[in-house]
Order: structure tokens, then C-alpha cells, then sequence
């Protein structure tokens, strides 16, 4: 019944005011949660566990806008996307955050209407092959000949025929709309090589029936930043994803964890005083439109950004990811969070 | 007396004899019936070395070699691909549909909640089977309960948000549940709808008869991914910002439509079987045109094309399967993906069983109906022949 | 209407009164003001509707910034494709990787449709065979397919073809040194030389000379009642003309024969795993259909002519094919026509196997892109005309075997 009045309603305002208001805040406030889009099932950035609770690093930072917003992180809902519907899915508002190991680039900036908010993991394109069935392959310049399977509509797909070309090596594209179905083809023997963001191999090589037999080339063939992003024209939204993200980094840099927040509120630090909103008259969180505390809540949620990281791809996960360029800048990382203050 | 005459007609009966033993018994029949001629015979050795060739193997897979119990993949691996089983070995392995047959059934709704699809199918069968009866009673109030009533109780039960039903949204549907969902709210409104659009195409109005007419055509001349395509790419953008339709009603819209447009073909096939005399008769009786569509002409066009109406409504079943194409995930797409998104049964035999399981529930459904259907016309068929 | 009508009376007062008062009070029941009412307010709700939807959509595509028009189809694709008909590379426009997919899905729809005729046709006749066996064979397959899914067909064939089918290293060797594995099929490719044309003249010679020779076979038989092997000569003509050409042009023929290569067989035609998983699964699903077609036609036709035929002395194959089956066909052709429809449709499923048909292609250009719109408009205009192409055809074919009353 309600469904029917929202769509009367919005039948009527269509025909009389043109568009709805444009202020995703508030209508994630009303709503009473955020609704994030994820990768359908992806270890360690997305995917249902045993219980089929959401898991992953770009499911937790989708907790954690949830816990910059309401103060709690389990106030968010996902809605698991193909890598075709990702982009409608995001313009139609029927996501308000899409944070599915979507590749920055200027065309999704610009043509497809996007607003990166941040790289929340630094990719780059690799590929695997089956080291029982393949002997002696062990760079990806020999893969002339080869038939290569991935998924169709991803940064992937386009940067697996530049690299060819520029190598001039022959290939045969074997392009999948899915992703799991990019895996079976490759488990069944329909490729000799399978290539995604190399993230993606570490997870995909777990999948596969015989994990062990397959190896991950060495060679990185691009830049793959993932990140999350929200639609153009609404930088009140925009702001609150980008310093949510900026917020985990300085929680790491800082030192603050899940564990010590509170302890760290009483800190003499000005900084981190002015970062957890204890600072006397402090407006960095209302001026965002959010509450002063809301770093606290980010971390009390989901923790810092290295926790995640360790959690759903580093060490404390199957996929046992190094940090490399995802380590902070102090450590010798790219990540690097926009000073708070 | 002429008997006595003719001496060489018998006084008395031949005692019958039995029939030639060519003619009789199981050699008869198979000669008969397997090598009648020389061609037959070629044929029938063709056919049952083909048979002879293939049923063992396909039984060994199925039941003797299968795999019956286990916890995971290693159950149904060979030795060298690290499990216990005879190298070369093959055969189902059936565990791994028991683990995940919750889903299958279900999808990912709350196992706390489950009670609820089955309470829904309970009632949908308590009604389905009296209204499929013919004898059974109280045709009316049935069919009124099943199209009009039930759709609201099942809407209750499963979405729920009521009367301390917890709320279960529809991302987390699936499985056959959602298969049977989809089909329900097909057929539903694709049977009215279809009716309507029938009659449009033999209105008397231009604009109308035209209206339909490109519907009709322009669904029909399309494949169904793309009608689903557009349900879940172009609806969002027909609409104001910030509203958005839950996946599951896309499709719904999707499949009711196309499904509408098939319905409207069937639909016209009966109308243009009903005699002239049946509209002149109404019209003479002063009844109005709904009124001698739903009196006379209705009821008369459905029951010829009753068998019509359920092979689209097997075709209606069989298509809700492309809903997985727009990353839905009814029955065979669960089975899909517990094949290739989880490591647990990832095994060389897994994505066999997936769909072997999924193809039987599917023929078991469409040849239930066709079976019906065929029932149907027979029973409907009895006057019209000697 | 009514409105005009009274005016142009207006004249003739006494007798026009009462009839232009009746009809006042019948406008509500006026059959026709009432339709052209109707009509006039469903024209009105779909023009707001419409234009409700125009307007959302214009606007939504501001806000996200998507630029509409055809424009994008001259873009550079930069991704490649499986197979294509026509040369292609990441080099090419999205335009031409729309025309790779069309190309793509009109062979798999042709090659399928042909292969469901036969293979439909055969188990048709099978189902009406005297042989128990051969009956009960037919049966079992007609039920088994008619019910399951195609999608689930399609999937169920390509999990067949990858898994029964050796890897590239146990490649089956068949004859004329082709090779089957999980890669495809495998062919020798023929390579063309000089003079190659004296062979496309041949046929083509041949087959005029064979229509000719029907021709002139047919007007003899009306004429004299004598028959002429027309099948046989056809036959030694369209083979013997090209074999002549063939012979003078010196041999113009070498074979590009497929090798092993470090990763797959390189050189020759390769029919693709996909491919052939998509024509299997569509050829053997329609085929359930069309066989019960079949077999209706051929139950429609009445005994009386089997009987008649076996009265004049024609062999039951003559008499099937020469008296039963035409007339079956009559029945035939309308349902044949609506399969041959769901086939062509059927295709889009490739998406699920990674064929690149026209839907697997739209949808990645779609998502390359944003282009929602123009790729459905692509879409709808390609497959109404597929099937508008398919009905004229039929309705054509229909037309011809349609009885002629002479």
C-alpha cells in the first residue's frame, strides 16, 4: 500500500515539480539506512559468509559510512550488483554508495556521471594460470597464443586487449558476463590464463577446485585504484563518503583502534583531540552535516583502515594480501588521509 | 434335407483354434513392433545399441556411482585431485545438493523465517489442487480466494513487516521460492491483462485496436533478457530521481508483461473461434459490450483455449529463469552460483549435480502441467466427438 | 459529431426536434461518442505518462551527465571479441561491434534453425514410427527437452562440451586433420589461389543448368508422363561444373591445416566451444518443439489419403513424401514459423556462455558506455527485424505450399 502511495506521489511531484530533491543525506537519514552497492561475491572485498552476513573490505566501508552517519555500522543494507548494472544502479538512486572494486578512471568521472570518493585499495591488473597444466610459464609475455578468460564490461576487458596490441601477441578473449561464471569456465580448462585485478586472482585462486595448481604471474599490466563512488551533484553526500574514508586513514596514522578509542578520547593531543571531536567547540563533524563524534563512531564500528585491511584481505584472512602500496604513506604505502582539522 | 446333401459341410463347428504363434505373445509383438521390415530392424538395432550405450552410464552417474553422504568436496573427489575416490571415477554428488537445498529452496531468506514460504506454499497448494479438480466444489469462492485473496496473504506472510512478522526484504529471496513467485504474478496478471489486450486487438476503436496491436508485436517480436533489460536499466531512468523499484517487482513487471502479450495471442485465438451468432445473440438480448464479453464470450473463448493458456503458462515457468541474467537469483540461478562462488564443493562433478537437480524440479513442474493441460483437453474435448 | 449533425438540421424544425433531443440524452450511450471519449482519454493519459517519462529521463540523464544520441557508435571499442564473421579488433568502432553481434547472433539463428528442421523432422516421423522402439526413444526425448528451460539446456551442454571434451594436448585427432577439444572444432581452412573463380562460376553455371533442367524435366512429365532423374542430375551437375572449373584453373587449393601451438592449435577454422554449445543446446530444444509440430501435421492430414496412395501403387517413402507430407506441411508452416521466432530470441541466452551475440555485446557497450537507451533501441530494432525478416520468409514459403485450387 505504502508502495503505492510513494509511487502516486512521486507520479504527482514528477508531473508538477520536475525532480525530487537531490540531497542524498537526507534521505538516507529518513530512510534510516544506507543502501551500498557490492560485488556479488567477491572474497575478501564482498561476499555472504556461512550465515550470510556481507564481509569484505569494500562491505566495511560501507559499515563505516553507516557508523559516520547514525553512529551505528550495522545501519546499511547491500544490494549485490553485476559489473553491467553497477553504474544504473548508482545514476537511479537505487544505491546511494557504490563500493564494488570499481575502478577510477576519467570516463566513469566524467561520461558515466560519478564521483570517486577515494582509492580504498590500490590494484593493478594481473593474471593467473595453471601451473600443472602449463609448465614453465612464468611471465605473462609469453602468454602469445593464449586464451584468456574475464569479464565483460570491466577495465579489465580493455586492458587486456591494449596490453596484447601493445605486446603485439596473439589471444582469444573468452569474456563472461559474470564473474563466477568467468571462474568455472577457467576451472573447467576453457582458458589458460584467467586475469582480473590482481586482488581479485588471490581471491578467484581459492575458488577454484584445485587452488594450488594455479600460480599468479608476476607482472602488474595496470593501474586498477579501487574505490568507492557516489553520483555527481550532491558534494554534501560526496564530502561525508570522501572524509569517511580520509577519517579511517588518520584513525590508522594515529593509532587509534576499535580497541582504544575510548581510551584515546581522553588524550591530551590536540589532534587527535580535534580529529574524535572532543576539541571544545570543534565543528568539523557538524559542518559535514554529521555529529561531532562521528570518527568515533567510524572506528568503534568498523575499526581503522589497516584493521580492515588485515581483516578481509591481509594476514587475519585466507587471502593473506601484503600491504604494499596499500600500506600509509609513513610506511611507504600510497594511502594517505587528508589532514582532519 | 440340403445339410445331409452336401457332405462336405461340416455338421459342427470348427473347435477355435488358438492363433498362430506369429501372430500372438511376446515374438509377435516384438516382430511386429521392432522388425517389421528390414529398415525397422536396422533401426531397432540402432536404437537399442544407442540405449544400451548410454543408460548404464547415465544410471552409474545418477544412482550407483553417485556420492550419497559427505561434508564437503572431498567427498566427491578421486585420489589425484586429493579425495578418496577411484581415479577416473565419476557420478553425482548428491551432498552437495542436500547442504544446499535450504537454498535452493529458499535463497538467502532468514532460516528463523522459513516457516513462512512453507505456510505460503501450503495455502498454495490447498487451493491450487480443489481449483484444478474438476469435481470439487465451490469453484467460485476457490478461484476467487486463489487470484484475489491469496496474493495478499502470501504478500503478507513472505515480505512481512507486520503483526511482529519481521520484515524480510527481497534481496534475500531465492531459489524456487522466487522461481514460483515470479510465475504466480505472471500468470496473475498476464491472464487479465492478456484478456484485455485480446479484446483491444478486436476493438472496433482505431487508436485502441492500434495501441494493442504495436504492444503486442513489439513484446513478442523481443527476447525476454531484453524486456528484463529494459525493466532493469530504462525503468530508473523513466522515473524521478530518488525513486527506485525493488529488483524483484522489476522483474515481476518484466515477466508479467511479456508474458501479458503471449497471453493476448492465445486470448485472440479463442475469441475468433466464437461464432458470430454468440456477439449477435448478446447484443439482441440488450446486454452491454463488458457485459457480453464476460457473460457470453469470455467464458466461452477461455474454455476452448484452455490448453493454450497452460502451455503459456509452462513457457511463463521455464523463462523465469532468465531473471538470472539480470543477476536474480531464482532457482538454477542459486544453483549457479553455489556452484562457482564456494570453494566447499568445488568439485569437477558439482556444476553436473547443480543441474541435473535444477532440471528435474523444472521438468517435474512443466511436465505436471502439460500432463494437466492434456487432461484438460480431453475433458473439455468429449462433446464435440463420437 | 452529434454536434455537427443537429446544426446541418437545423433547418427542418418539427420533425428533427425530438430526434436531436434523444440524441443529447444518448451521448452518454452513444457507442460512438463514447468510443471516441475513450480513445480521446487513453490518447491523453499516455501523452502525460509519456511525457512524465520523457521528462524524468531527460532529466535524469543531465544530472548524470550521460550524453544521448547515436554519436558514441563511432567511439573506439577497445575490447575484443570471441568470434566475429567480419574482421574486427579492439581498433574498431562500437558501431561494428554492434554489427559483430548482429552477424554473430543471425549465424547462430540460421545454422540452429536448419539443424532443429532436421533434427526435428526426423524425431517427428519418429514419434508416428511403426518401431515400438524407435516411438518410445522419440517420446522420451520430446518430453525431456519440451520441459526443461532452455537457459538451463544451454548451460547443461556447455558444462557437457567443456567437460567430456580433452584438453588442448589430448586433442581427439579425427579424420582430414581436424582436431576436437575443449577449445572447439578444429578445421582445415581452405586457401584460395589464383582462378579460384572458375570454381564460383562452375556452381554458379551449375545451378542454372539444374533449374533449367527441372524445368524442362517437369514440363515433359506433364506433357508425356515420362520422369527424368532430375535429383541425379542436379546433383552431377552442381558438383561436376565447379570440379571442371576446379580442374582448369590448375588446383587452385592449398589447406591452412591446424598446428599445435605453445597453448592452442593455431591455424584453420575453429568453431568455438561456445558456439557450439549455444547451436547444440538451441538446435536440440527447438527440435522437441518442432517435432510435436510435425507430428500434429502429419496426424492432420486424413487417412483417407494414405489409404489413397497405397491404392495407387506409390511406395509408403513415395507416399509420404510426395502425397502426406506436403499437405502436412500446410498444417505445419504457421506453428514452424512462431519456433523458428523463439529460436532466433533463444539466442540472447548466449550471454550466459560468453558467446558474443548481439545481447553479450550491447551489454558491455551498454556498460562501457552508459548509453541505456540507444543500446535498447539497438536491441529492439535488430530483433523485430530479425523476426519481421523470419515471418516475411515464412509467410512467403507458406504462400507457395499453400493448396492452389486449379
Amino acid at each position: 500500500m505504502n508502495k503505492v502511495k510513494v509511487i502516486l506521489g512521486a507520479a504527482v511531484l514528477g508531473l508538477f515539480a520536475g525532480a525530487a530533491s537531490a540531497d542524498t543525506l537526507d534521505d538516507v537519514k529518513k530512510k534510516g539506512f544506507v543502501q551500498c552497492g557490492v560485488n556479488t561475491g567477491l572474497a575478501g572485498f564482498s561476499a555472504p559468509n556461512d550465515k550470510g552476513e556481507w564481509t569484505g573490505l569494500d562491505v566495511d566501508f560501507c559499515r563505516a559510512v553507516a557508523a559516520a552517519v547514525f553512529g551505528d555500522a550495522t545501519k546499511v543494507k547491500f544490494t549485490p550488483l553485476s559489473a553491467k548494472d553497477r553504474f544504473t544502479a548508482l545514476q537511479s538512486g537505487e544505491v546511494d554508495i557504490l563500493s564494488r572494486n570499481t575502478t577510477w578512471t576519467i570516463n566513469r568521472d566524467t561520461a558515466l556521471g560519478l564521483n570517486f570518493a577515494g582509492v580504498t585499495y590500490y590494484d593493478g591488473q594481473g593474471f593467473m594460470v595453471n601451473s600443472k597444466k602449463l609448465p614453465g610459464i612464468t611471465s605473462t609475455l609469453q602468454l602469445s597464443g593464449a586464451a584468456i578468460c574475464v569479464q565483460s564490461g570491466t577495465t579489465t576487458e580493455l586492458n587486456l586487449a591494449d596490453y596484447f596490441k601493445a605486446n603485439k601477441m596473439e589471444y582469444t578473449p573468452v569474456v563472461f558476463e559474470k564473474f563466477e561464471e568467468a571462474n568455472a569456465a577457467y576451472d573447467a580448462g576453457r582458458c589458460d590464463a584467467y586475469t582480473t585485478d590482481q586482488s581479485g586472482l588471490y581471491a578467484v585462486r581459492l575458488q577454484m577446485s584445485a587452488p594450488d595448481d594455479h600460480v599468479v604471474l608476476p607482472e602488474i599490466i595496470s593501474k586498477e585504484p579501487l574505490g568507492p563512488a557516489v553520483r555527481q551533484g550532491d558534494d554534501k553526500w560526496f564530502d561525508i563518503v570522501k572524509w569517511t574514508y580520509y577519517a579511517l586513514l588518520n584513525a590508522e596514522e594515529a593509532g587509534v583502534t576499535q580497541a582504544n578509542v575510548e581510551e584515546m578520547k581522553s588524550s591530551e593531543n590536540p589532534d587527535m583531540r580535534r580529529m574524535l571531536g572532543v576539541e571544545a567547540d570543534t565543528k568539523i563533524g557538524t559542518d559535514l552535516g554529521l555529529t561531532n563524534d562521528w570518527v568515533v563512531n567510524i572506528v568503534k564500528g568498523v575499526g581503522n583502515y589497516g584493521e580492515i585491511f588485515e581483516r578481509n584481505v591481509g594476514t587475519g584472512s585466507p587471502l593473506k594480501v601484503s600491504r604494499g602500496a596499500n600500506a600509509l604513506w609513513t610506511k611507504g604505502g600510497l594511502q594517505y588521509g587528508m589532514p582532519i582539522r | 434335407m440340403q445339410e445331409h446333401d452336401l457332405a462336405w459341410v461340416r455338421t459342427e463347428m470348427a473347435l477355435a483354434q488358438a492363433a498362430p504363434s506369429s501372430a500372438v505373445g511376446p515374438g509377435a509383438w516384438v516382430r511386429r513392433n521392432l522388425f517389421a521390415s528390414p529398415i525397422d530392424s536396422v533401426l531397432t538395432i540402432m536404437a537399442a545399441l544407442v540405449i544400451a550405450y548410454f543408460l548404464p552410464q547415465v544410471l552409474n552417474w545418477l544412482f550407483f556411482n553417485a556420492v550419497w553422504s559427505g561434508a564437503d568436496r572431498t567427498a566427491c573427489l578421486t585420489t589425484d585431485q586429493g579425495g578418496q575416490l577411484p581415479s577416473g571415477w565419476t557420478g553425482a554428488c548428491w551432498p552437495f545438493v542436500e547442504a544446499r537445498f535450504g537454498q535452493f529452496m529458499f535463497g538467502r531468506y532468514p532460516i528463523d523465517e522459513r516457516w513462512r514460504p512453507i505456510l505460503t506454499g501450503v495455502i498454495f497448494v490447498a487451493l491450487l489442487v480443489p481449483l484444478l479438480t474438476p469435481s470439487a466444489p465451490f469453484k467460485r469462492l476457490n478461484a476467487i480466494l486463489f487470484f484475489a485473496v491469496f496474493p495478499f496473504v502470501a504478500f503478507f506472510l513472505l515480505v512481512g513487516g507486520y503483526l511482529g512478522l519481521p520484515y524480510v526484504e527481497t534481496p534475500l529471496w531465492g531459489g524456487l521460492m522466487v522461481t514460483l513467485v515470479i510465475s504466480y504474478v505472471g500468470i496473475v496478471v498476464s491472464l487479465p491483462l492478456g484478456v484485455l489486450l485480446a479484446l483491444g486487438r478486436r476493438s472496433k476503436m482505431p487508436i485502441i485496436k492500434m495501441l494493442s496491436v504495436i504492444f503486442i508485436e513489439a513484446i513478442r517480436g523481443v527476447p525476454l533478457v531484453t524486456v528484463l533489460f529494459m525493466a532493469s536499466f530504462m525503468l530508473p531512468l523513466f522515473v524521478p530521481p530518488g525513486m527506485s523499484f525493488d529488483k524483484l517487482l522489476r522483474a515481476l513487471i518484466g515477466v508479467a508483461l511479456f508474458a501479458s502479450a503471449y497471453m493476448a495471442e492465445v486470448v485472440r485465438g479463442g475469441l475468433q473461434a466464437i461464432p458470430k451468432g454468440q456477439y449477435e445473440g448478446a447484443d439482441s438480448l440488450g446486454l452491454g459490450y463488458w457485459q457480453k464479453m464476460f457473460f457470453i464470450v469470455m467464458p466461452q473463448a477461455l474454455k476452448l483455449v484452455i490448453p493454450g493458456i497452460v502451455n503459456t503458462f509452462i513457457g511463463l515457468f521455464k523463462d523465469t529463469t532468465l531473471v538470472l541474467i539480470i543477476s536474480m537469483f531464482d532457482l538454477l540461478g542459486v544453483v549457479k552460483q553455489s556452484i562457482s562462488g564456494d570453494p566447499t564443493w568445488a568439485t569437477p562433478q558439482t556444476a553436473k549435480t547443480g543441474y541435473v537437480f535444477a532440471a528435474a524440479i523444472f521438468w517435474i513442474f512443466c511436465f505436471g502441467m502439460s500432463r494437466y493441460s492434456m487432461f484438460m483437453e480431453r475433458r473439455l474435448d468429449t462433446s464435440h466427438r463420437k | 459529431m452529434p454536434v455537427r449533425l443537429s446544426k446541418g438540421n437545423n433547418m427542418a424544425t418539427q420533425e428533427v426536434l425530438p430526434a436531436e433531443r434523444s440524441e443529447r440524452v444518448s451521448l452518454l450511450h452513444d457507442p460512438r461518442a463514447r468510443s471516441i471519449f475513450f480513445q480521446v482519454l487513453i490518447i491523453a493519459v499516455l501523452a502525460l505518462g509519456g511525457w512524465w517519462i520523457v521528462d524524468n529521463t531527460i532529466e535524469n540523464l543531465r544530472r548524470s551527465n550521460i550524453q544521448t544520441g547515436f554519436g558514441f557508435l563511432n567511439g573506439r571499442a577497445g575490447f575484443d571479441i570471441l568470434t566475429s564473421l567480419i574482421p574486427y579488433s579492439s581498433d574498431s568502432t562500437f558501431g561494428r561491434a554492434i554489427v559483430v553481434g548482429v552477424l554473430n547472433t543471425a549465424l547462430v539463428a540460421v545454422t540452429g534453425i536448419i539443424a532443429a528442421t532436421i533434427i526435428g523432422f526426423l524425431v517427428g516421423i519418429g514419434r508416428l514410427s511403426k518401431n515400438w522402439l524407435i516411438r518410445k526413444l522419440a517420446t522420451v526425448y520430446v518430453e525431456l527437452f519440451r520441459n526443461i528451460p532452455p537457459l538451463l539446456v544451454i548451460l547443461f551442454w556447455y558444462q557437457g562440451v567443456l567437460s567430456l571434451l580433452p584438453a588442448v594436448r589430448e586433442s581427439y585427432s579425427l579424420p582430414l586433420g581436424s582436431f576436437l577439444n575443449n577449445r572447439g572444432f578444429y578445421l582445415p581452412r581452405p586457401v584460395w589461389g589464383e582462378g579460384a573463380w572458375l570454381v564460383l562460376a562452375g556452381l554458379a553455371l551449375g545451378i542454372v543448368f539444374s533449374l533449367l533442367v527441372s524445368r524442362w524435366a517437369r514440363a515433359r512429365q506433364m506433357e508425356t508422363g515420362q520422369q527424368f532423374p532430375v535429383f541425379l542430375t542436379s546433383l552431377a551437375l552442381i558438383v561436376g561444373m565447379p570440379l571442371l572449373g576446379f580442374i582448369f584453373a590448375g588446383f587452385p587449393l592449398t589447406f591452412d591445416m591446424p598446428q599445435k601451438g605453445t597453448f592452442n592449435l593455431t591455424g584453420g577454422a575453429n568453431i568455438k566451444p561456445e558456439f557450439l554449445s549455444l547451436f547444440l543446446a538451441l538446435s536440440f530444444y527447438t527440435a522437441a518443439f518442432i517435432a510435436e509440430i510435425v507430428r500434429a501435421g502429419i496426424m492432420g492430414v486424413p487417412r483417407g489419403q494414405t489409404e489413397a496412395y497405397s491404392a495407387l501403387g506409390l511406395s509408403p517413402s513415395q507416399g509420404l513424401r510426395l502425397v502426406v507430407i506436403p499437405q502436412a506441411m500446410r498444417i505445419i508452416i504457421p506453428p514452424l514459423t512462431s519456433q523458428y521466432l523463439n529460436l532466433t530470441k533463444n539466442s540472447s541466452l548466449a550471454v550466459a556462455i560468453g558467446y558474443p551475440d548481439l545481447y553479450a555485446i550491447g551489454g558491455t557497450i551498454l556498460n562501457q558506455t552508459g548509453q541505456a537507451i540507444e543500446v535498447v533501441v539497438i536491441f529492439m530494432c535488430v530483433y523485430l527485424s530479425l523476426s519481421i525478416l523470419t515471418s516475411l520468409f515464412m509467410n512467403w514459403f507458406n504462400g507457395k505450399m499453400a493448396l492452389k485450387e486449379r
